[in-house]
């Protein structure tokens, strides 16, 4: 039988920040001081665009952690 | 367009409306506001309408709302009286936003929050002896009252305070009575009592202050400065004191006001239902002992690790939510599941409603801490209906920390002791005569130490 073949799939991930839920608490700093910030008017910034897999495991303890639930890792498959 | 009108519910009583249901049985009148108009019903507060929410769409509407929209300064005319004019609810939003993100309140300084409150635990069951009884209202009430005002105002402070301050406060908690919607100064005996307990409070830190003064021209002074040393400070132009000592303890009072009666009463929840459940109980143990067996105290990362316990106080807060209905007033028509609520309204979310909500969670009513364990985590799968800490933009700051506050206490207490029921497992209840809902005493158990 004859099988299509499908392009190679890479995965990727993102984080997402619901910005009406975070209140600066600081926790996703302490875990993964790579990936965010917490400015000066208590909202968290991302700092990369498309953090490395090696931060993967820091971004899921942030995403843990968060006391408001305000962020997200978003895994997506993307063709190249 | 049609304007629909919003549902009301039965059983107004032609004079204040619902007034007099609120102030002996609000569960039951929200409950029923849900039961006969759904998502979205109107209850009436003499010459107030209130626009009652509950369920995940309209509870998502509440939260999201911004303070332009839905706004917290006219919600609460009961707590004016207790903060004192100027203080918290009298400032514009942007500064009360700023003073209620209470710096004390983030992540960093958790860790040191852990290791004062376990060490206000062991002073607290010091004086106790093998065996013996609390009352779980004036026990859990005066413990927090020392691990609030060491964490948000300084272990200084904390030490020059003693049972009058907690005596004091419970008076001014006692204060909240909703006749506050139509006079938060009628004459009655509970808000004669708060405003007597506000000055008696008010002397306290005057005497305090006193001290202060006299230590600061002492040599060695500044050296642990805490929060009043700051503010006593700051001065104006010609060098007396900025603040006077009604406004700082109008400050301390509001710093320290929604971190107390919830997080005295969520405690107090929480040891009666695992008292009621036996095998949660049984768990918990074997979860702490097994923390303190791998040679962790009490801190920080430990405390994040233990899932019985945190399930156990997540439940309790489920089922005894602290605050009950959660207030704003409409500042432009908001439009919620099809209905528009003019301004002026106050609208409410409900978390002792919502968090019983059958199709959010099963068996509803059940002491079930399991439901939080993965797969299932009702609270994270429910966002918008496991809201004993309210959700969004305004959810409660404090919520980690008290959360922390809660693990920290309770390793602490079931570490050395065992307890059990000094009285019929349904005589425990809460009062809901006030708007701050406490535990209605009697309400008191046995406590008994660990054979080794």
């Amino acid at each position: 039988m004859h099988r299509s073949l499908s392009p190679a799939v890479v995965m990727t991930w993102q984080i997402a920040i619901d910005i009406d839920l975070c209140q600066g608490h600081g926790v996703c700093e302490s875990e993964a001081p790579e990936l965010f910030e917490v400015t000066r008017d208590r909202k968290v910034v991302a700092l990369v665009a498309q953090p490395r897999d090696q931060q993967r495991r820091a971004a899921e303890q942030a995403v843990k952690y968060c006391p408001t639930r305000a962020l997200k890792i978003i895994d997506q498959e993307v063709t190249p | 367009m049609t304007i629909i009108d919003i549902p009301k519910v039965s059983g107004d009583d032609g004079d204040t409306g619902h007034l007099e249901e609120l102030r002996s049985d609000p569960i039951a009148l929200m409950q029923r506001v849900r039961d006969e108009c759904g998502d979205v019903g109107e209850f009436r507060l003499a010459d107030r309408q209130v626009v009652l929410l509950t369920g995940a769409d309209a509870n998502e509407v509440f939260f999201r709302a911004s303070e332009e929209e839905l706004d917290q300064a006219a919600a609460y005319p009961f707590m004016t009286p207790i903060f004192g004019e100027g203080v918290v609810f009298d400032a514009p939003p942007e500064r009360r936003r700023e003073m209620l993100h209470n710096q004390s309140l983030r992540d960093k300084f958790m860790r040191g929050h852990a290791e004062t409150i376990a060490a206000e635990v062991r002073s607290m069951v010091e004086g106790w002896d093998d065996e013996g009884e609390i009352d779980l209202l004036d026990w859990f009430a005066e413990l927090t009252i020392y691990t609030s005002s060491s964490c948000l105002i300084g272990r200084k402070f904390r030490s020059e305070l003693d049972r009058r301050f907690s005596e004091l406060y419970h008076d001014l908690e006692c204060g909240t009575d909703a006749l506050a919607f139509v006079d938060p100064y009628a004459p009655i005996e509970s808000f004669r009592r708060r405003d007597e307990a506000r000055r008696g409070l008010v002397e306290l830190v005057e005497v305090i202050m006193d001290g202060r003064r006299v230590a600061a021209g002492r040599q060695g002074a500044g050296e642990d400065n805490d929060l009043l040393d700051v503010l006593m400070s700051i001065k104006h132009p010609d060098g007396t004191e900025r603040f006077t000592s009604d406004e700082v303890t109008g400050m301390f009072i509001s710093m320290m006001f929604a971190g107390h009666h919830t997080t005295s009463g969520t405690a107090a929840w929480t040891l009666i239902e695992m008292l009621r459940n036996p095998d949660v109980m049984a768990r918990v143990r074997v979860e702490l002992d097994d923390m303190y067996a791998a040679g962790d105290e009490v801190t920080y990362q430990a405390l994040r690790e233990i899932p019985n316990l945190e399930s156990s106080i997540k439940e309790a807060l489920r089922l005894h939510p602290p605050l009950i209905l959660l207030l704003r007033v409409a500042q432009t028509p908001f439009e919620v599941r099809g209905f528009t609520v003019e301004p002026g309204k106050l609208v409410g979310a409900s978390p002792a409603v919502s968090n019983r909500i059958g199709e959010s969670f099963a068996d509803a009513n059940s002491f079930d801490p399991a439901r939080y364990i993965e797969p299932r985590e009702d609270d994270i799968a429910n966002p918008w209906n496991w809201i004993p800490f309210g959700a969004g933009r305004h959810r409660c700051v404090g919520a980690a920390f008290a959360m922390m506050q809660l693990k920290s206490i309770f390793c602490v207490l079931l570490r050395d002791w065992t307890f059990e029921m000094a009285q019929p497992a349904g005589s425990y209840q809460n009062d809901h005569s006030k708007m701050v809902v406490q535990l209605a005493q009697p309400c008191t158990v046995r406590y008994r130490r660990r054979s080794s």
